[in-house]
């Protein structure tokens, strides 16, 4: 009871505000209002990176210089030659696998899952739900409960310090199975019924009916995987050990605790890491957000 | 006649339908099925990942339970889970409300807050090390112009390493929950909040006797989402502190981590990694249990 008296008074002690205020002006202020705590929000998103950009072309010792000199007076590409030109830890290379992992993955992915998806969803056969639900329930287990034995099986397929200990766990992935079940799901059988009658096999209603009506679902797995392949650090931790092979996050990491390097070459290679996330992301933000809302789950 | 043709028909889909399963199948028998039946069987192992694999009962859960960097990991794990979950889902909710009021530059403003969200964790945790830097950092600089003359360590210090640790990890994912919880609010009909507006309700009390109700399924759904994710946290704190200062930052993976790969105890580590699984499924079993009890559709 107390509490709701508070309330109340608070309550009060707000109206009396508002009633001091003219009912014209009222709509305006609170729109200034709550521009003002969106843009405070928004500078604290926006100050690390703008940070971490401009700090990758200064000098070490003008970094750390208070106030902070935003736009660097004597701006340097000396941290990203010295990054990008290392010999053991060249950067280069390591854009060079992130991508080639992230890409590879993606697509056997969409291949995978895709197909399966198909059976899960268009097609009878005995077992069909059981299996399914074998799929269901890998889904609540998270890699960080798996990796021993995963680590376990691809060393014993020798595939340790290879990209493929990278990209072959991840291009069955039970989840791409999942949301794309849900998508196939919504395409209605008519249209593939009518298709079968005009002779078509499932291949051919599977790459030319159910495929062409679920692109913006695969277009968002396809983001999706990609991103966490190149931000994925555990993984290529656990399975990448030398260092012409490792992934941009594993490679920045083991560059700086190695070489105990300056903030303005980390700070080089986070915007290295960071900048063509981010760029992908402002072009196919429509992707992200949508996509967002169906996939939900993965993390 | 015809059911013979019929049964062979149903025969070619049948062989179809696992033709169109097998290459994901064997992949998915091989990479997910198979570890994670083995991760059990492991953690009653003492198994070091190589040669003879010996038995071991329960030994392994019960070393977990008398060492004291497991109980302090498990604790820290919590305490992150605690400190993280309710204050984003809290912010979360608060901005979507506002952007939710029909104002200008929406997209821009939701861009900016879902930017960390789609950076790497390694390379955030990097920034952020800079950031809050004890003595050169801009942060501290900050404080000490603005008269704090002993400003704290952040991550170097015991007490405050866990909060910072959690203030950047809400900075580093809130914008995903925003865009859920905005789709959310876009879903709410406006003849609710014009009835409630007839019955003469002030903005406290449409959100209290609305939105709120209206959002829970949503809000369920990120409540678990966001706790589930709380207890996967390994790679900000593997960055940032290592598990320090001492071991106020030691979490559940991490701790899987060290025994796995550094001290090679597979099987020790597999029950520590069983009992992040046993977490997880109760999350889990939670949520399907309370989504058909607390939930209003």
């Amino acid at each position: 009871m107390e509490n709701k008296d508070k309330v109340l008074q608070e309550e009060s002690w707000f109206e009396k505000i508002k009633e001091k205020i003219d009912p014209k002006h009222r709509k305006l202020i609170s729109k200034l209002l709550i521009h003002a705590i969106l843009i405070v929000i928004g500078l604290c998103m926006l100050i690390p990176f703008l940070w971490m950009l401009s700090a990758s072309f200064k000098e070490e010792l003008e970094i750390f210089k208070f106030p902070i000199e935003w736009i660097p007076s004597n701006p340097t590409l000396k941290n990203y030659a010295s990054i990008f030109f290392n010999e053991k830890y060249n950067f280069g290379r390591f854009y060079w696998n992130s991508l080639e992992i992230a890409i590879l993955m993606t697509l056997a992915q969409i291949v995978t899952c895709s197909m399966a998806a198909y059976a899960f969803a268009k097609l009878e056969f005995p077992g069909r739900d059981k299996i399914f639900l074998g799929y269901l329930g890998t889904l609540m287990v998270p890699f960080h409960v798996t990796m021993i034995p995963l680590f376990i099986l691809i060393k014993a397929m020798k595939l340790v310090d290879t990209p493929w200990a990278l990209i072959l766990p991840g291009a069955f992935d039970a989840y791409g199975v999942f949301l794309l079940r849900q998508f196939y799901l919504g395409i209605p059988n008519e249209l593939s019924e009518a298709a079968k009658i005009d002779g078509c096999g499932h291949f051919r209603i599977y790459a030319q009916i159910i495929l062409p009506n679920v692109k913006p679902a695969i277009a968002t797995l396809s983001i999706f995987t990609f991103l966490w392949s190149w931000n994925n650090f555990l993984k290529p931790l656990i399975f990448i050990n030398s260092p012409e092979k490792m992934t941009i996050t594993l490679g920045l990491k083991t560059f700086v605790s190695e070489y105990n390097v300056e903030f303005g070459k980390i700070m080089a290679g986070t915007t290295l890491a960071v900048l063509p996330v981010i760029i992908v992301f402002f072009i196919a933000q429509r992707y992200f957000i949508e996509g967002l809302a169906l996939s939900g789950i993965k993390g | 006649m015809k059911s013979k043709k019929r049964s062979k028909l149903e025969k070619k889909e049948i062989l179809t339908a696992y033709l169109f399963l097998l290459p994901n199948i064997i992949g998915f028998l091989l990479f997910s099925f198979f570890p994670v039946v083995a991760a059990f069987i492991i953690s009653f192992t003492s198994w070091r990942g190589v040669g003879e694999i010996k038995f071991n009962g329960f030994s392994n859960y019960i070393e977990l339970f008398s060492h004291d960097t497991f109980r302090i990991a498990l604790g820290n794990t919590f305490y992150f889970s605690i400190g993280q979950v309710p204050l984003m889902l809290a912010i979360s909710l608060l901005i979507a409300i506002l952007l939710n009021q029909k104002i200008k530059g929406l997209k821009i403003y939701r861009a900016l807050y879902f930017m960390p969200y789609v950076s790497s964790m390694v390379a955030v945790s990097f920034i952020w090390m800079a950031l809050l830097h004890p003595t050169y950092g801009p942060i501290n600089l900050f404080l000490k112009s603005i008269g704090f003359t002993n400003p704290p360590s952040w991550l170097g210090d015991v007490k405050w390493a866990m909060p910072t640790v959690i203030i950047m990890s809400i900075w580093k994912s809130f914008g995903y929950f925003v865009v859920v919880y905005l789709a959310g609010l876009q879903t709410i009909p406006s003849h609710l909040y014009e009835a409630a507006t007839l019955d003469g309700a002030n903005a406290w009390q449409k959100f209290r006797n609305v939105t709120l109700p209206m959002l829970t399924p949503i809000t369920f759904l990120n409540v678990i989402m966001a706790t589930i994710g709380s207890f996967k946290v390994f790679d900000q704190v593997y960055i940032m502190t290592e598990g320090g200062p001492g071991r106020a930052t030691t979490t559940i993976v991490q701790y899987i981590y060290q025994t796995a790969f550094q001290q090679f105890r597979m099987g020790y580590a597999s029950a520590s990694a069983v009992i992040l699984f046993l977490i997880i499924f109760i999350i889990t079993l939670f949520q399907y249990r309370g989504q058909k009890k607390w939930v209003n559709y």
